[in-house]
């Protein structure tokens, strides 16, 4: 192993966060440890969640709201309790302004779905360039069926938001502004309160996919200065198929539905129907009920550590993994190089090596991370690469699985002979 | 998982310089595919004589398994007809959804035989079929144009 530079301040005691992680614990093919480092793709499960998945379905199940038995009511409290609880952790001020949706891709279609419904010829919606692909087609389609126009943020070199456009993005024409918080490519953690500021000055309404910042920084909406906030269960330590629309309520309640079905109607007739308040006319059809219960189980879990200190230990070995990687010859960091509004998620590239080659030489020594472009084609094209290899970090990440990835790397660069 | 026989040296001699790389004219048909979700694209041209392969050329982005598997391609389908060519990509796919239990014809396959270890690693299985899937996209319209230009 490499001796390292400095050593981890970090305020988690990590052996006893990865004792709940009973998969951080296996051992891969050729007797390698696993070494995760692709949190930022999906994150581990904790004991905790899936003990709350298992006895739901084996203690409570049944169908929620419509279900008139003692079943049904368990059922409809553990799934309105995860909605509490995921008003709780975002600082939400009603519960009834948390929508669940299947992922954050769908929550975001519903935020440009609905208010696409209202944008119009001359209209314009304002993203950037390192947004993640679910940020950017839902927008393209909504300004194809509107006729709105669509327009960007660029990208500095340094991997910010370039801002000195913002008087020309922002005007009165722009009705909407849809920003990542934190990229998932970038790792770049965006100015949301000032832009929104901005954005509402003009009238604008401002979204915010939140899928990376929900689950490293303790998160505010009430003061954070979006409209609508985006997230996923899957990358909050929860299950998949559950994603989170939060919505001030105001803006929820004008909101035409998105998905037609059951549970999001008042009165059905055939010649026309009205609609339930929000959140219910978000969520037609039988809901995620168990993953709700799972995502309740999750965000408790965090909390319970306290998201200050998850966004301290994601700062600090941010910060190590970074000093690492600038010790490997030939590797080259997309977006910020310091550990400064930056969250975790490094994407670098290695010389001579594609980042395909450089990930599956990596996941013969147990060590998984994502290679190709992250879903965020735009944004390595700014750059003028094609793909990347990206090694993100979590609340059990550890030095020691940073050191394995620097050696992997050496490793990577001797096989492929460019070192 | 062992990483020797995925990435053999014929493999990595063919990725550090691949055969008829770089667009040539004339040509038929060219075609530009991806693999959307890792990135990875090739633009290939195609020209046939009648039934036969007379020349294949590409300009491709992508990992070592992706740019050798086109180059070993390029190798295999020049110069033959085109029912060969389409025949050896039967072998080849065979070859890469085998698992790893398939003996590979080198009769047939040549070069390709390399490729006989990405059938263990399940995630590169689709770098290897890129170019294929470009050049029998590519072949299939030259074909489709030629007949229609015949018939009409």
């Amino acid at each position: 192993m490499t001796t390292t530079r400095t050593t981890l301040s970090s305020p988690l005691d990590l052996q006893s966060v990865r004792a709940d992680f009973p998969i951080l614990s296996r051992e891969l093919a050729g007797g390698f440890p696993l070494v995760y480092l692709d949190s930022a793709n999906s994150s581990q499960k904790p004991r905790q969640v899936v003990q709350a998945l298992e006895d739901h379905y084996l203690k409570h199940n049944a169908n929620v709201a419509r279900a008139m038995h003692q079943l049904g009511a368990e059922a409809t409290a553990a799934y309105e309790g995860g909605r509490d609880k995921v008003a709780a952790f975002i600082g939400a001020p009603r519960r009834d302004e948390v929508v669940f949706t299947k992922n954050a891709s769908e929550a975001l279609n519903l935020a440009a779905h609905t208010l696409g419904a209202s944008l119009k010829p001359g209209d314009v919606v304002v993203i950037s360039e390192m947004e993640h692909h679910s940020n950017i087609v839902p927008w393209q389609l909504a300004c194809e069926r509107t006729g709105a126009t669509l327009k960007w943020f660029g990208v500095t070199d340094e991997g910010r938001l370039d801002l000195s456009n913002i008087d020309k993005l922002i005007t009165e024409n722009t009705k909407v502004v849809s920003l990542t918080w934190v990229s998932n490519a970038l790792g770049t953690i965006n100015p949301i309160t000032d832009i929104a500021t901005k954005a509402h000055a003009v009238g604008a309404t401002v979204v915010v996919d939140a899928s990376q910042a929900v689950p490293q920084l303790p998160v505010d909406v009430s003061t954070l200065g979006a409209d609508l906030v985006a997230f996923t269960g899957h990358k909050v330590v929860g299950p998949t198929g559950i994603g989170v629309l939060w919505g001030r309520y105001e803006l929820l309640a004008e909101l035409p539905p998105f998905l037609g079905g059951g549970e999001m109607i008042e009165v059905v007739r055939m010649t026309g129907s009205t609609y339930a308040a929000p959140p219910a006319r978000f969520e037609a059809g039988t809901p995620p009920i168990a993953q709700a219960v799972g995502l309740g189980a999750a965000v408790d879990y965090l909390a319970g550590i306290g998201m200050d200190k998850i966004a301290a230990h994601e700062q600090a070995i941010t910060a190590y993994a970074l000093e690492g990687l600038k010790t490997v010859p030939g590797l080259t960091i997309l977006g910020p190089s310091e550990a400064v509004d930056r969250g975790g998620a490094v994407s670098f590239e290695l010389e001579g090596v594609h980042p395909h080659d450089v990930a599956t030489v990596l996941d013969t020594r147990g060590i998984a991370v994502r290679a190709g472009h992250h879903c965020a084609r735009p944004v390595h094209e700014r750059f003028g690469v094609q793909s990347s290899t990206r090694a993100s970090f979590y609340l059990y990440t550890t030095p020691e699985e940073i050191e394995a990835l620097v050696d992997g790397l050496g490793f990577v660069r001797s096989f492929f002979k460019v070192a | 998982m062992h990483l020797d026989s995925l990435y053999q040296e014929i493999i990595l001699d063919h990725y550090r310089s691949p055969h008829h790389a770089g667009l040539a004219e004339p040509y038929d048909v060219e075609v530009h595919h991806v693999n959307p979700s890792c990135g990875d694209e090739v633009t290939l041209r195609v020209e046939l004589d009648g039934d036969t392969v007379t020349g294949v050329t590409h300009e491709s982005v992508g990992c070592s398994i992706s740019q050798a598997a086109t180059s070993v391609m390029t190798d295999l389908v020049i110069g033959k007809p085109v029912a060969e060519g389409m025949a050896t990509y039967e072998k080849f796919l065979e070859l890469m959804q085998g698992r790893g239990n398939v003996e590979p014809d080198e009769e047939v396959l040549e070069d390709g035989v390399a490729f006989a270890g990405v059938a263990q690693f399940p995630a590169r299985v689709k770098c290897a079929l890129l170019g294929w899937s470009a050049w029998r996209d590519a072949t299939a319209q030259a074909l489709a144009a030629k007949e229609g230009v015949s018939n009409g």
